[in-house]
């Protein structure tokens, strides 16, 4: 069994991002990079699987600038097989994404693609669900929980009011959310022996992908600031000021 | 050209996150037509059609329908696209799951949980948990959004308008339902809610937040968690209040042993009155607080329910 997994190089989640002064986006330049929280989670249950034996081989894929080689070598270390970068440096919005990686999945055939539910940039949450309806295959997003179990895959999701499980046929797309499981750090004789993993170096021309946006960022701005308020000194002030000061309760 | 708003029900009761959904479908300035898809669900069209602005009903009621599994949903909507300029959503779990799979089939970009309408084409959205706001417009032929509920008002009730059936596709298969496990309260839901009460990783373990609990009931309020408190097990992960759990905008929230993680602030700073609670007064949560109080959540929390007890 194969398992591809798409990763996304962006901003540290630690990093306080800045938003830019002119409206043209937000700060990007001598920012820590790291990958996408969720790929990490993708990567690490992929990992898991290949050692509980139920898969061969992990190809994992990044789109964007050259450095996001650095993403894909993050994923070897920890065990990932192989690389492909696509390799540009336009913005691509998660449906050409969605359409690069079904390229890929035509060539690789892979039983399951493992993706993170949402990067953490552009919060979009797309990408798995687009892959899926362009590949006519199932879904599995939010997973919680993975298993395969009878030539199905049993996706345990985290929806709004609790958990519900569903069955994929093969191969399928799954997206993961933040509680299923821990991903590992990579060890330094990981991290030596990642350098010598191939990487496939490509283009969306390659694939024949226009990844020409469909949205025009018109503005980007600083959400309203809030400012801190006043600070109680008991439990019975905050109670009178809610009650008579905000009256919210 | 019409807009095409697919509401979020259980077959029984309509989520009213619809109800503010519709208000942002009505900025469109198009006529809008409500969809409710699921299996033995002509109660929920019935109250949806009782909803001021909604000029038709649609009803799609198949027994595939009844949970509302992408494919399917997606194979529906897909369908009736070409007699629909916009279809809209609520930003929950189910249409994040099924909306996009309805923009690829169309081959055109969603743009994922608007917090405005600028123009009928143009509309706001955060990226990076909120700490930025974009302006978009659309190119595409056709639209489909998902709405941030908490940031628009409800639409009043009030009308009558029709419900007309509508032909369901054949079903797909490729993946099927198994269970739900869903929590049970009979408290109001997190996300509508008037007052949320949250505890993070401060509560220390799943017992003390029924501390909390007990303040909610007699607030009238909702309890959520901050993500550490869920992944430390406290709570389920229907508790969460962030930037990838819910997104909520009570006119009170009280934020209990919550050091406010952007995350977490991404979930709840629209609020309109936020109350902290925290030993550490260096914690983040402070600076967005309207009223913060720096004590012990193990002497306050019991204090303020007993300082509850004399208001009422």
């Amino acid at each position: 069994m194969k398992i591809l997994v798409p990763v996304k190089r962006l901003v540290d989640y630690n990093v306080k991002i800045r938003v830019k002064a002119d409206g043209s986006g937000v700060e990007l330049n001598n920012v820590k990079m790291s990958m996408n929280p969720f790929d990490e989670i993708s990567v690490e249950q992929a990992i898991r699987l290949k050692e509980a034996g139920q898969a061969e081989e992990i190809v994992v894929v990044s789109i964007g600038p050259q450095k996001s080689q650095e993403t894909i070598r993050t994923a070897l270390a920890m065990g990932a097989d192989r690389g492909i970068l696509v390799q540009t440096d336009d913005f691509v919005e998660p449906l050409a994404v969605a359409k690069i990686i079904k390229a890929i999945a035509e060539q690789e055939k892979p039983e399951l693609i493992l993706l993170g539910k949402q990067a953490i940039d552009d919060d979009s949450n797309q990408t798995g669900q687009m892959l899926a309806a362009m590949l006519a295959w199932p879904q599995g997003t939010f997973a919680y929980n993975l298993e395969y179990a009878n030539d199905k895959w049993i996706v345990t999701r985290e929806i709004d009011g609790g958990l519900q499980t569903v069955e994929l046929d093969v191969p399928a797309v799954v997206t993961v959310d933040l509680r299923l499981n821990e991903p590992r750090y990579a060890s330094l004789p990981n991290i030596m022996k990642a350098k010598k993993k191939p990487i496939d170096e490509k283009t969306p021309a390659d694939y024949g992908i226009d990844i020409s946006p469909r949205l025009k960022v018109l503005n980007t701005a600083e959400p309203p600031h809030r400012e801190a308020g006043v600070i109680v000194d008991s439990v019975a002030e905050l109670v009178d000021k809610l009650k008579n000061e905000a009256g919210v309760i | 050209m019409t807009t095409l708003l697919v509401a979020e029900h259980n077959n029984e009761i309509l989520n009213t996150a619809t109800n503010k959904a519709l208000t942002a479908a009505l900025e469109l300035e198009n006529d809008v037509h409500v969809l409710i898809a699921g299996h033995n669900c002509r109660q929920v069209a019935e109250q949806a059609s009782k909803l001021s602005g909604a000029a038709k009903v649609l009803m799609a009621d198949a027994p595939h329908l009844a949970n509302h599994l992408a494919k399917e949903m997606a194979a529906l909507v897909t369908s009736l696209m070409p007699n629909y300029k916009a279809v809209m959503s609520t930003a929950t779990t189910t249409a994040k799951n099924f909306m996009p799979r309805v923009a690829a089939m169309l081959d055109v970009a969603q743009i994922s949980e608007i917090i405005s309408v600028k123009a009928p084409d143009t509309f706001e959205r955060p990226i990076y948990a909120g700490n930025a706001i974009q302006t978009v417009q659309s190119t595409d032929s056709k639209l489909v959004i998902t709405v941030r509920t908490t940031a628009f008002a409800s639409a009043e009730e009030g009308g009558s308008a029709e419900i007309e059936d509508v032909v369901v596709p054949d079903p797909i298969g490729i993946s099927s339902f198994v269970k739900e496990e869903l929590s049970k309260s009979d408290r109001p839901e997190l996300v509508a809610a008037k007052i949320v009460i949250s505890g993070g990783r401060g509560m220390q373990s799943g017992d003390n937040f029924q501390m909390l609990d007990s303040i909610a009931d007699k607030l009238g309020a909702a309890v959520g968690a901050s993500r550490a408190a869920v992944d430390a097990g406290f709570v389920p992960n229907d508790y969460q209040v962030g930037q990838t759990g819910k997104v909520v905008a009570p006119e009170l929230y009280i934020a209990v042993g919550i050091s406010g993680a952007i995350q977490h602030l991404a979930g709840m700073k629209d609020s309109k009155v936020i109350v902290a609670i925290n030993k550490d007064e260096e914690a983040p949560i402070f600076q967005v607080a309207d009223y913060g109080l720096v004590a012990d959540l193990f002497d306050a929390v019991p204090e303020l329910d007993k300082e509850l007890d004399k208001l009422s």
